[in-house]
């Protein structure tokens, strides 16, 4: 598609964005603002991970788009073919294949290498925010490391459910500086959080970017006394048989039926082709649903 | 002995319009304060100057810190002004709801202080919060309340808790009891006397109620029209007011 730039947005916007990121970097857990353009996407559907993807896409890319872990969902396959049509670049499931990798919602099971990046989709940057309405004071907050409202939080959930009940976008403290919302991932995946791979945040309708450059120290936020513990349903997978992996409850009929399988789709198929089979699982065919 | 708080020379103006000016007092400590004025006379734009809310125009405010010793607090960096006034400092507000997170709940508004200053121990947080709703005479059972489900006299006395938890030394009051029914405002004094007194705090006390001061305030500044007009001791300057201001002030006040 000549009409368009390659990846959609025009060099001066990308050149923007690149600079929004290298200071994101060199800040992590920073928010960065930056001047988010319109997307032909609405807010909510990953607009601010869209523009950090374009500001990083070359031609040599390998592309990769997952939505709560699944690349077949629309979200993802919207976003891919966008710029499948927008960048001509080549796109793949396998975690492993991928260069580049925009998520919502989850961090891949596999782990990632040096060489790739993990692009989040954020709704709400500001950790803070429902605690604290104001912008004013929540930014003041995080440059005189005013932390202890996150806490509160924490407090009112152990006050009312006897545990820390925050099972995603839990809050983590980066380099025992600024407090980050690692967008809404499940707690299961904040120990990822100090991988090999740069992550890159954006917000397209807050406008920010905030980055984690490659093995930074993240630490989830909790009390001594409730220490954290990244959670996930107590079952293998149903069709793996994997026991390390977060888990999607599938309900299969209306009769109470119900089944546990990998969210990472990726991860569960490689894992089948590679003869794993779990208690509902029928062994793998290649090209089968 | 070194004043807890001297103030000297305190003066803001709203564009041309005067706030305060020319105010000085030295505040020693255990030494309960009362600035009585009518409306727009200028006692809460002190009070914002002195609690550093609002940045005075001219003078100095000189507080005897814990580690350093007495160093203005107009001069200190924002950090460390914002650590005194959540640790030696405390500033209790006319609405209640001004002063609370009216969407957490009792325990956390009062655990928040503590948690700010380092507390991460959720046992030790929540046993201390239930001592001080004890001491405010606020019921046990009701410590994972939001205080929207509180009473305007509960919400205020939970307001007080929030500010003592950390043991301050100096309480700025804006008309604590400001809004409250007659017996509520008598029970609240009572229980502030109380806790004034057993832990040796300093106060400044705003307020137009004049038997609010009588009841708490060791001594008394009157204002008009953004200046000092009398001050001295509480029970000499109500019982023998000797500035024109003073004496209808305390002439106005409803005998029942």
């Amino acid at each position: 598609m000549p009409d368009y730039n390659f990846a959609y947005l025009d060099e001066q916007t990308k050149r923007m964005i690149r600079r929004a990121i290298l200071k994101g970097l060199a800040i992590p857990g920073y928010q960065v603002p930056f001047a988010s353009r319109e997307m032909p996407m609405p807010y909510g559907w990953g607009t601010g991970g869209v523009q950090v993807s374009a500001a990083c896409l070359n031609p040599d890319d390998t592309f990769k788009v997952i939505d709560q872990g699944a690349d077949d969902t629309t979200n993802a396959v919207s976003i891919r073919k966008f710029f499948e049509n927008t960048a001509q670049v080549a796109t793949t499931e396998e975690t492993a294949r991928a260069s580049l990798i925009q998520t919502r919602h989850r961090i891949p099971e596999a782990a990632l290498s040096e060489d790739q990046i993990l692009v989040y989709q954020v709704p709400i940057p500001e950790p803070l925010r429902f605690l604290e309405p104001s912008e004013v004071e929540t930014r003041k907050m995080h440059s005189l490391e005013e932390y202890g409202l996150m806490h509160v939080k924490l407090y009112e959930d152990i006050s009312q459910h006897g545990a820390i009940a925050t099972a995603y976008a839990y809050p983590v403290k980066v380099e025992g500086r600024y407090v980050m919302d690692p967008s809404p991932i499940p707690k299961f995946d904040n120990p990822k959080l100090g991988m090999a791979a740069i992550q890159l945040f954006g917000a397209g309708r807050e406008q920010r970017i905030y980055a984690l450059p490659p093995f930074t120290r993240v630490v989830s936020l909790d009390f001594e006394d409730h220490p954290f513990e990244p959670s996930k349903a107590d079952h293998d997978c149903d069709l793996c048989g994997a026991s390390d992996s977060y888990l999607d409850e599938v309900i299969v009929d209306d009769a109470g039926g119900r089944m546990f399988v990998c969210s990472d789709t990726d991860y569960c198929r490689s894992r089948r082709a590679a003869g794993h089979v779990g208690a509902q699982g029928a062994p793998y065919e290649e090209g089968a649903a | 002995m070194t004043p807890l708080l001297q103030v000297q020379d305190i003066a803001k103006f709203y564009g041309a319009r005067r706030g305060c000016e020319d105010v000085s007092f030295d505040l020693y400590p255990g030494e309960v304060m009362g600035i009585v004025g009518e409306s727009g006379s200028g006692k809460s734009t002190l009070l914002s100057c002195l609690a550093g809310y609002l940045p005075p125009d001219r003078g100095e405010v000189i507080f005897d810190t814990r580690a350093d010793g007495p160093r203005d607090t107009l001069s200190m960096s924002e950090p460390e002004r914002r650590m005194l006034m959540r640790t030696d400092w405390a500033f209790v507000h006319q609405h209640a709801r001004d002063g609370l997170r009216m969407g957490v709940s009792a325990g956390g508004n009062v655990g928040e202080r503590l948690m700010a200053v380092g507390a991460r121990h959720y046992g030790d947080i929540r046993d201390q919060a239930v001592d001080w709703l004890g001491r405010v005479e606020i019921a046990a059972d009701r410590v994972d309340d939001k205080p929207q489900a509180f009473s305007g006299g509960m919400q205020q006395r939970l307001q007080i808790a929030r500010n003592l938890v950390t043991g301050p030394r100096l309480v700025f009051m804006d008309e604590p009891t400001g809004g409250l029914d007659v017996s509520v405002q008598a029970r609240l004094l009572d229980l502030l006397r109380g806790l004034v007194r057993e832990m040796g705090l300093s106060a400044i006390i705003v307020t137009h109620d004049l038997a609010v001061v009588r009841l708490l305030a060791d001594r008394l500044m009157v204002m008009k029209d953004g200046r000092v007009v009398e001050d001295g001791l509480t029970d000499q300057v109500l019982d023998d007011p000797q500035h024109g201001y003073t004496q209808l002030l305390v002439s106005s006040v409803l005998q029942v």
